[in-house]
């Protein structure tokens, strides 16, 4: 899938703004309050192309926090959670997709 | 195994306490990301989908249990207890923090290990043939040559910065295990006229996006003159190669759109105006750089022992010693493949627990050395025969007495979509699946040699152009596609593969690949006929019409 971060920014729908922590490299979103989480829960949802400028702009100012921030797709399942708008984002939020543990018998 | 001088070990820990100072930096805010970017990649450093990963470089293959056992280290205490071995001889870490990694590269450092040349325009690790020093049909030790190419091009300033990455594959020996023509300098050694050593040199290979073997520029060209004449091509590179596209900036698209004979002509042009000041390899250098290869005092001992031939009474010994073994070059010894392939698993990844297991295996058993190959496994090259059955026994306790290599399970694959930031398409799940509907180990050895090869976008770090089987992840419309390509081949024959059809989706791979292998079943002349000499006797159009008959 084309880097988000080689996109041109359109927002078709929900987004939300996601980045990589600076000092481990974890996955990240962006809070209403302006900070950062590692819940998508907790992220702030947009759907315009105007505040998602904002707010990556904003980003892009602080430095030492996030890497590379892009507005990554959103949607709300059947129970009403906010998940990942596609398989990279999938597996961005919830890690490789397949179980990481080598050895059956060390498991 | 080169054992590092003072020199090497100092330009090492400089390396570590700039590093560590820049990221000191950055995490201060007084790097921006983008001036930091360049300084970890130089560093081996990138930022994957969910982590950072640090590649780690294993020049020529060669890995001592030190440093084997350091590599287990920094699994463990940085990582998340294993770590991935890649298709250039290199090793990766897919979770490394970057805060830890001051400390991670001086515990690397001091066993002589770093992330230099892994990543940046600058000449990559040089890879060998992982059984090189102790293969049968060797003329002379390429890592000797790897080596001093290594000393010369790592940081020299004319070839740090060229248009795009550049890769140096070289072997000695007659059959190419080191997928040679796929590199952008090819380098097989050679016996000249009257018996001198030097070397054919082949120019432009490359998978990606836009795949070509390399092409022979020099027939013959004397060791003295190796690094002249390699400075001469970076130098023609460097000054015709295009910076304006990375899709075009490979010096194989230079040779392309040169043609190989005016490429030569401009190669051998600038040699001829830089022999006065070119690097001359004097035999006293090469004895030097020799000197510091610490080769194992073999031991005087016979083929065939006693408790060789006995253990052949246990078919699973048996049937692991004629997958997993090749002759040595020296009596009574042997070569061991360890296949990292085992069915269900990730392709290439090693556990802390095994690298330290496999380090004590070749203190104990192999005079303390490991090597790794581009096909994703590793090697113990020198092994004395009596000792096979207490390895083998000892390796199947910790899950690595497999006996699929070359066999359709022992698949190449890249990290893909579940690592890479660059992947379109997973790879590791499709190889997964694979191996599992061809678990079955009679199912394997009646197939017989059969080389599968993943990659999860165009940049082909799982080599599927080469692949007998190639599959290539793709996106369309947000949704995995995969790519089949047959008749690909890595060896001194090398052919790029021939796509069959249309793509097939992530859940229709396996199924795929079953038909493939049930229509050779039936085409195939006889039981020895392996796969790629019967797509070679009867072309693609019979697979094609079996896969997409009834798609």
């Amino acid at each position: 899938m084309t880097s988000p971060l080689d996109q041109k920014l359109r927002i078709d729908g929900l987004v939300v703004i996601t980045a990589n922590r600076l000092r481990d490299g974890a996955v990240i979103y962006r809070t209403a309050g302006g900070g950062w989480t590692t819940d998508l829960a907790g992220a702030l949802v947009l759907d315009a192309v105007a505040p998602v400028k904002a707010e990556l702009a904003q980003a892009a100012g602080e430095g030492t926090l996030a890497v590379g921030a892009y507005a990554a797709p959103v949607v709300h399942d059947a129970n009403g959670r906010l998940v990942p708008g596609n398989l990279r984002e999938i597996i961005r939020s919830s890690g490789p997709t397949f179980d990481l543990r080598r050895v059956p018998a060390e498991t | 195994m080169y054992v590092y001088d003072e020199f090497d070990q100092t330009l090492l820990n400089e390396r570590v306490a700039e590093f560590s100072d820049q990221i000191k930096r950055r995490l201060s805010g007084e790097l921006s990301e983008e001036e930091f970017r360049p300084l970890r990649l130089m560093n081996g450093t990138y930022l994957q989908l969910h982590a950072y990963m640090l590649r780690i470089s294993i020049p020529y293959g060669t890995l001592s249990s030190k440093k084997l056992r350091m590599l287990a280290h920094i699994a463990r205490r940085y990582d998340r207890g294993y770590g991935h071995f890649t298709t250039r001889q290199n090793l990766q870490f897919h979770w490394i923090k970057l805060e830890d990694l001051p400390n991670a590269m001086a515990d690397l450092a001091s066993a002589g290990l770093h992330g230099i040349q892994t990543s940046g325009n600058c000449v990559r690790n040089i890879s060998t043939d992982q059984w090189a020093g102790v293969a049968r049909d060797e003329i002379a030790d390429p890592r000797i040559y790897a080596e001093i190419l290594r000393q010369h091009l790592t940081l020299h300033p004319e070839f740090s910065f060229l248009p795009r990455k550049f890769k140096i594959g070289i072997t000695g020996a007659a059959h190419d295990r080191a997928a040679v023509k796929m590199h952008d300098i090819g380098l097989w050694l050679r016996r000249g006229p009257n018996g001198e050593l030097g070397f054919e040199v082949a120019v432009g290979g490359g998978l990606g996006r836009t795949p070509y073997l390399a092409e022979t520029i020099r027939g013959f060209c004397p060791s003295r003159d190796l690094l002249g004449y390699v400075e001469a091509i970076l130098r023609v590179y460097n000054r015709y190669g295009r910076r304006d596209n990375i899709w075009k900036a490979r010096i194989k698209i230079l040779v392309h759109d040169l043609g190989v004979a005016k490429f030569r002509d401009e190669v051998e042009a600038e040699f001829e105006a830089s022999k006065d000041y070119a690097p001359v390899l004097d035999e006293r250098l090469v004895a030097e750089i020799t000197r510091r290869f610490h080769y194992p005092n073999f031991e005087n001992v016979e083929d065939n022992p006693p408790e060789l031939q006995a253990a052949f009474h246990d078919a699973r010994f048996r049937t692991w010693y004629f997958n997993a073994v090749a002759p040595h070059r020296v009596p009574g010894h042997a070569i061991v493949t360890i296949s990292l392939k085992p069915v269900g698993l990730t392709p290439g990844d090693c556990t802390a627990d095994q690298m330290e297991a496999l380090a004590d295996f070749a203190d104990q058993y192999g005079y303390g050395e490991i090597r790794n190959g581009h096909e994703q496994n590793l090697c113990l090259p020198s092994v004395r025969q009596r000792d096979l059955p207490a390895l083998w026994r000892k390796l199947d306790a910790v899950g690595l007495a497999l006996s699929n290599v070359n066999l359709i399970t022992d698949i190449i694959a890249c990290p893909g979509l579940d690592y890479c930031s660059l992947a379109n398409a997973r790879a590791i799940p499709v190889a997964m699946e694979i191996s599992k509907r061809f678990a079955d180990p009679d199912l394997q050895r009646n197939i017989g040699r059969l080389h599968i090869n993943i990659s999860g976008c165009i940049n082909a770090c799982g080599h599927h152009h080469i692949g007998h089987i190639g599959i290539l992840g793709v996106e369309k419309q947000g949704q995995e596609f995969y790519q089949i390509t047959l008749g690909g081949k890595a060896d001194e024959n090398a052919k790029l593969g021939t796509l069959i059809g249309p793509s097939v989706p992530f859940d229709k791979v396996a199924d795929v690949i079953e038909d493939v292998v049930a229509a050779y079943i039936e085409l195939r002349e006889r039981p020895e006929e392996i796969f790629i000499d019967t797509v070679r006797r009867v072309g693609i159009q019979p697979f094609k019409e079996r896969v997409y008959a009834v798609r």
